[in-house]
């Protein structure tokens, strides 16, 4: 049983969800955006969240598209991951999303957990975010101040950076990335279900490596600085690899009951190479 | 506490109800419908002992808001009746404590409403939503190819999985 209670609403559009949110807020009621709902009520089971509204942004039509136009992909946040998945063109659209996706939480989940929910959830692993930052995506925000289009990297930086009303509505790719030759990768402490010990995604763009990682620290992260040594193709494999992982502080490194921080050192040096290998960069 | 009435299409009625908008689907299904075959086990959307079909797909009904199950058809496991997967984990002794059972067969009809040409990579993936203290696994798995037979034995020639004309 969820032990505060909170009242809920269903926007059936942006303009609506706004205007419930600012209504809230003039009542001084403390209010989040509802997509799937599976973390807010997991944590608010637990005490460890507590707001007094939810806006429930499923309904909304924009949230839900899922289209191509001028070679952009336009995914809307409200999509659950089944939706992502499934979808007769995401094989051919944005593979890379379409397995990565694949790899979150089970199958009955799926069809609850929603792409913008993972990617605003406080569950540190957020592992849909890997193909956008790998692919530049660009997101589409609305808020009081109106609708803006932000840089993935301007806009995620550890945790998705909204400012108080915000959400998200929409991702938009462009094709050069989300139909570059890629590689996926999850490696978990057991099983085919459950969270990473490292997660990585991948392409291939201008013989350069693009690479994101999950699960290695507190929060998803792309770093240039490790992208510059891998595709050091002068270096031998193994010197580029050890180069890019003496980037990351040690300290940073998770060290918890999913695996040790030496651990997970040594599975992010496999996945590494795995990568390097696959898109023909070894 | 703030109560709401709603209106719930459960197993083929409409059921007005009074909840709090913060009542999970478990608990309205359990606590005030009365319909105690969903299961609580983690109550965190990892055990798959809850699982009800909304809609045709399956859901974990502890990480879904009763609420937010309006206006769509909701499935419990008293409101299936003979069908082929029941008859299936009965013949296949895809059980032993049984509390994981309805959470299984829910999840599995859901899989064969959608096909019933499933290859086994597609049921090992289905069947990863939920899990089994007593590991019964491989009946349960077994379970699953049974009914599928089945269905598929039942079906016009001309719409077999294999027939020419599909
Ligand atoms: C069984 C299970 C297994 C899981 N396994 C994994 C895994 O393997 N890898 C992984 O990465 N995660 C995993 N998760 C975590 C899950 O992806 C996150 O908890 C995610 O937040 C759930 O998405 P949701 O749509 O249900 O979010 P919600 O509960 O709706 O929202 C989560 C947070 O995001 C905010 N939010 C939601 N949508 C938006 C939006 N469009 N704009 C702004 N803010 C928004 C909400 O206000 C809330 O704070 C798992 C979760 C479960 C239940
Ligand atoms: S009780 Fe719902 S998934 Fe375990
Ligand atoms: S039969 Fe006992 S938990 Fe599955």
């Amino acid at each position: 049983m969820i032990p505060i209670d909170f009242q809920y609403v269903a926007a059936q559009s942006v303009a609506e969800a706004i205007r419930q949110y600012h209504q809230f807020s003039t009542s001084d009621m403390s209010t989040r955006y509802y997509s799937g709902g599976t973390e807010i009520i997991t944590l608010a089971r637990l005490h460890q969240l507590t707001m007094d509204a939810v806006i429930d942004i499923k309904p909304i039509p924009a949230a839900q598209v899922c289209s191509i136009v001028e070679e952009k992909l336009f995914l809307g946040a409200a999509l659950t991951l089944s939706q992502i998945t499934s979808h007769p063109m995401m094989s051919r659209a944005f593979p890379l999303l379409q397995v990565a996706v694949n790899e979150i939480a089970d199958r009955t989940a799926r069809n609850k957990i929603t792409l913008g929910g993972n990617l605003c959830g406080d569950i540190i692993y957020r592992e849909a975010v890997l193909p956008l930052l790998v692919c530049d995506s660009m997101v589409r925000i609305a808020g009081p101040n109106g609708a803006k289009e932000e840089s993935i990297h301007r806009i995620f930086r550890r945790t998705m950076q909204l400012k108080p009303g915000e959400f998200i509505v929409q991702i938009a790719t462009d094709k050069i990335y989300r139909c570059a030759p890629f590689f996926h990768v999850k490696r978990r402490k057991m099983g085919k279900v459950g969270y990473p010990i490292v997660s990585a995604a991948a392409i291939r763009l201008q013989d350069n490596i693009h690479i994101a990682l999950s699960g290695v620290c507190s929060f998803p992260f792309r770093s240039r600085t490790m992208e510059d040594w891998l595709n050091q193709k002068h270096l031998p494999v193994h010197q580029r690899i050890e180069e890019a992982i003496q980037i990351i502080p040690p300290e940073l490194i998770l060290n918890d009951y999913e695996a040790s921080r030496e651990y997970r050192r040594f599975v992010l040096r496999t996945v590494l190479e795995e990568t390097l290998h696959q898109l023909g960069s070894a | 506490m703030t109560k709401h009435e709603v209106t719930l299409h459960i197993n083929g009625e409409d059921r007005t109800l009074v909840i709090r908008h913060a009542d999970t689907l478990l608990d309205v299904l359990r606590l005030q419908c009365g319909l105690t075959g969903a299961k609580p086990g983690c109550e965190n959307g990892d055990c798959g002992a809850c699982t009800v079909i909304v809609n045709q797909l399956p859901y974990k009904s502890c990480i879904m808001l009763a609420i937010e199950a309006t206006g769509h058809t909701i499935m419990t496991i008293e409101g299936l009746k003979h069908s082929p997967i029941q008859r299936a984990f009965a013949k296949c002794y895809a059980f032993q404590c049984g509390y994981c059972t309805p959470g299984f067969i829910m999840n599995a009809h859901a899989m064969l409403l959608h096909d019933t040409s499933i290859d086994e990579p597609t049921i090992q993936e289905w069947l990863e939503s939920n899990i089994c203290r007593c590991t019964s696994y491989e009946e349960i798995a077994s379970a699953i190819r049974m009914a599928m037979s089945t269905m598929n034995a039942n079906l016009p020639d001309n719409s077999k999985p294999n027939s020419p004309s599909t």
